[in-house]
């Protein structure tokens, strides 16, 4: 019976523990910070924020919380530290305006920085104007959802967006970044998932990869930024159904891969970059089923790169489809659709009975001489690449599409 | 008589080659001037000058006294009649005379004589490229005369035509004069300057070796024929 | 002038080789839109071939009417009007007519077909070279005396426009290499009518390449909207000028 009523009062007791109290913020009560909520708040509690503007400097999270903003309240640091700092496992953090983070060279100050948790969630947040957006550092099976993180578009004054170091099983989700250094970085970041994000007009990258192998991207768009997506010192990245579309300028590229391998790039858009795809040090990258559009250079394969293979594409309407620096082998094309192709089809199989040599003689000319830019499609010119294509001469033997398809690939 | 044209000294050569020498000479009104030489004397020039086609080296021209090179508003007052009528393939004979008088916009009423002579308002809808030479010249002639104008030029009016358009315009020369115009004509047929002439000018190497009366030429040389009478002179 | 126009216009429009030029733009246009379903490939192949007939046709075809119209002109010079107008009554009336063979033959395919930027550049920097290359004849015709001579001349406007400058600028670009040419470069450029059309066209089509240019000049050239002004402005003068200096050899010549 004393064992009933134990069990009874504990059954009585759990509601309290389980879904825990409600801890209301306003400017109109008396709790009027979230600091104070959260020495008010246990383990399990949930604190709602409502709508105003709060000054938050470095509010540190270090309890099992869900935070809840109402009506979009604005945390401001005021440039003088950072906005929220969470240090505990199980928080959610979710619909605030975080702004105003200190900038400096001296530490990476963030709008919302995670340090060495687990099972944290950020999300439908907007931050502007900080100097890095949310920082994770150390943590595991974070998600950061639906947060729009704008910077203050300032070369000095610019951290990265989302930046990732030594975390595991980050889901990335539906973000929107841009006017930061790079959208978001990756820094031994390994086994995450970036997907549905918006990531552009970023000074450098839209999306960074340093040393984080096993990481999948997919569904993304870049666009504009000073380059797509740059993946370095990294393995085995899936790179799949993403858009880069007018990254331009001199240097930058749709997606810049440097010292990687075993990558899978599948079912990307690769439209009016400067450069597609640049390929340095790569090794075992497949390229496949991807269209590449009105780039000024699809590929830029350099001479270090081995073992890769382009098969599926579609190359249409790009100034020119692939260049190389030097001699370029062990890198392997086909059955892409190449729109420039002027070959035939004699035993009607869909597949031109000619190979297609993607690399023109005016891409090696304007290798050397980059000033003849000027001199694109002009006659002369036309009348150089035609002869070079019936008898090659300068352009590597090696670099042909055996197989090259009569029609653009359907997706 | 009144002057309508004068010429004082001029001068005109193509490259090295000098075709017209200093060249001073006055055409009055009614009279009919036939302008003869052998060929490469400068008759074509001397008109050419005259309408403005031909820019002169050195000299005026004067037209009712005044000079008029670099002008174009007294080509109202001048027909012209080339030695080739060569057209637009696809234009209409109307649309050529439609054209004109768009550019003349002449008040006073068209002088269509030669017009309805030459049947050729029922051939309006005709193109250039169809019609023969002597179908060309009539054009030509009809259209020299359209806008009453008080000089007329003809370029060897009569090559090309048939002897009866010869006669039809020959006649028509003959009216105008009476009305008062000046006509200046270069041409290869004695016979027929002869017959309508008032004045003979004759050129020799760009230079007038005689500008005379028909009938004071007629009588210097006591011939009654033009042809002898000039083969008497120049030999 | 618009009078002389006119009727220059109506005769050119039932001309033979006007219709046919017409037909044969027209059959290019249709041919390569028909043949692939890329209307961008498309404009890439007109352009091709546009940068090579268009001017050939409205040089050598002005060249010839003009001295075809010999006689007409003397006797348009025998009427109370201008030498200036008449002319400007022949440019308008040739111009017009040429350009309007470049209207049906390629613009309206391409407005039906391609209606996007590089269309629009495509039909305005071909009219604008039709128009720069019937001045050009304009020109060598009022410089030369017989047919024979100003068709030779056209024909070699023609091939060293169209074909030898471009070759030469290559020439010229690896003979210094070494050196910073871009200034230079967009000078030459400059230089001849058709280049500067195939740069306005190269803006559109290849822009994504033209941004890789790191030099400071062919960025702003290429970047903001000066390349397509410059261009522009300067494929007026090409009408302009050579249309002004014709002008001028016009008012004295002995017809």
């Amino acid at each position: 019976m004393r064992n009933y009523l134990l069990k009874l009062c504990l059954l009585l007791m759990l509601p309290a523990a389980v879904f825990g109290r409600t801890i209301i913020v306003s400017p109109h009560t008396q709790i009027q910070t979230l600091k104070k909520a959260i020495d008010l708040a246990k383990n399990g509690d949930t604190i709602i924020v409502q709508p105003g503007l709060y000054t938050s400097i470095n509010t540190i999270v270090n309890k099992e919380l869900t935070i809840l903003g109402e009506g979009k309240p604005v945390l401001d640091a005021h440039h003088r530290e950072e906005v929220v700092t969470i240090t505990s496992n199980n928080v959610k953090f979710d619909g605030f305006i975080i702004q105003n983070s200190r900038t400096g060279s001296m530490r990476d100050f963030a709008g919302v920085r995670l340090s060495k948790v687990q099972n944290v969630t950020v999300s439908n947040n907007t931050l502007l104007n900080n100097f890095f957006g949310i920082y994770l550092s150390d943590s595991n099976n974070i998600s950061v959802i639906n947060n729009h993180l704008s910077g203050s578009n300032n070369a000095e004054n610019s951290g990265n967006g989302i930046h990732l170091w030594k975390c595991k099983y980050v889901l990335i989700s539906g973000n929107y970044v841009t006017h930061h250094r790079d959208g978001i970085y990756f820094e031994f970041a390994k086994n995450s998932t970036i997907e549905n994000n918006v990531s552009e007009k970023n000074i450098r990258y839209g999306l960074h990869f340093m040393f984080s192998d096993d990481d999948t991207y997919l569904h993304n768009t870049f666009r504009n930024n000073g380059s797509g997506v740059a993946v370095m010192y990294t393995r085995r990245i899936k790179m799949l159904n993403n858009t880069f579309t007018q990254n331009w300028g001199g240097s930058i590229y749709g997606l810049l891969l440097k010292e990687i391998s075993d990558a899978q790039i599948e079912g990307n858009q690769f439209i009016r970059n400067t450069t597609g795809i640049y390929m340095e040090n790569t090794e075992r990258i497949r390229v496949t089923k991807n269209n590449f559009r009105s780039n000024g250079w699809a590929v830029r394969v350099l001479a270090s790169c081995y073992n890769n293979y382009f098969t599926n594409n579609n190359f249409e309407g790009n100034s020119f489809d692939a260049t190389t620096n030097g001699s370029l082998k062990e890198n392997y094309f086909s059955n892409n659709y190449w729109d420039k192709y002027e070959g035939y089809d004699l035993d009607k199989n869909g597949i031109g009975d000619v190979p297609y040599r993607p690399i023109s003689l005016y891409a090696q000319v304007i290798e050397q001489n980059p000033q003849s830019v000027m001199l694109m499609r002009s006659f002369i010119v036309n009348l150089m690449d035609k002869v070079e294509r019936a008898v090659p001469s300068v352009t590597p033997e090696t670099v042909k599409d055996e197989k090259p398809m009569m029609k653009p690939w359907k997706r | 008589m009144e002057e309508i044209i004068g010429i004082k000294g001029l001068k005109k050569s193509f490259g090295r080659l000098s075709v017209l020498k200093n060249i001073s000479c006055s055409f009055e009104e009614g009279r009919v001037v036939s302008i003869l030489g052998p060929n490469a004397s400068g008759k074509t020039t001397l008109i050419k000058s005259v309408l403005g086609m031909v820019i002169p080296d050195e000299g005026d021209i004067l037209f009712k006294g005044a000079p008029v090179t670099g002008t174009y508003n007294y080509k109202r007052h001048i027909g012209y009649m080339p030695q080739i009528g060569r057209y637009p393939d696809n234009m209409k004979i109307g649309q050529l005379f439609r054209m004109v008088m768009d550019i003349r916009q002449e008040d006073t009423a068209l002088d269509t004589d030669l017009l309805k002579e030459y049947k050729l308002e029922s051939m309006y809808n005709k193109t250039m490229r169809t019609l023969s030479g002597g179908t060309l010249q009539k054009v030509s002639a009809a259209l020299a005369f359209m806008f009453n104008p008080d000089v007329l030029i003809l370029d060897e009016p009569s090559a090309g035509l048939d002897p009866f358009a010869a006669e039809a315009l020959k006649e028509k020369i003959m009216h105008e004069k009476h009305r008062g115009k000046l006509i200046l004509i270069t041409s290869h047929i004695l016979s027929e300057a002869d017959e309508i002439s008032d004045n003979i000018m004759y050129l020799i190497e760009g230079q007038i070796k005689f500008y005379k009366s028909l009938h004071q030429l007629k009588d210097e040389t006591g011939e009654q024929k033009l042809g002898r009478a000039l083969t008497k002179i120049i030999v | 002038m618009f009078k002389i126009a006119k009727y220059i216009i109506l005769d050119i429009v039932r001309s033979k080789v006007l219709i046919a030029y017409t037909v044969l733009l027209l059959a290019i246009s249709l041919t390569i839109f028909m043949a692939d379903g890329d209307v961008t490939k498309g404009l890439v192949s007109i352009t091709t071939v546009i940068m090579i007939i268009v001017p050939l046709v409205s040089v050598v075809y002005s060249t010839t009417y003009y001295f075809n119209a010999a006689e007409f002109t003397e006797l348009l010079v025998s009427q109370p009007i201008s030498r200036k107008n008449i002319l400007m009554g022949k440019f308008i009336g040739i111009g017009s007519s040429v350009l309007f063979a470049f209207v049906a033959g390629v613009c309206i395919p391409v407005s039906i077909f391609a209606f996007s930027a590089t269309g629009i550049t495509l039909m305005v920097s071909g009219c604008l070279l039709t128009l720069s290359f019937v001045s050009l004849a304009f020109f060598t015709s009022t410089r030369t005396r017989d047919k024979a001579r100003g068709i030779g001349l056209a024909l070699m406007l023609w091939f060293y426009f169209a074909i030898l400058f471009d070759g030469l600028v290559l020439l010229f670009l690896y003979s210094f290499a070494d050196y910073p040419l871009e200034k230079a470069m967009i000078a030459l450029t400059a230089l001849n009518p058709i280049d500067l059309a195939r740069i306005l066209i190269l803006l559109q089509l290849d822009i994504s390449a033209l941004m890789g240019y790191t030099g400071a000049l062919y960025q702003q050239f290429f970047g903001s909207g000066s390349g397509i002004i410059f261009s522009l402005i300067l494929q007026i003068i090409w009408i302009g000028a050579p249309l002004l200096l014709a002008l001028k050899a016009f008012k004295k010549k002995d017809l």
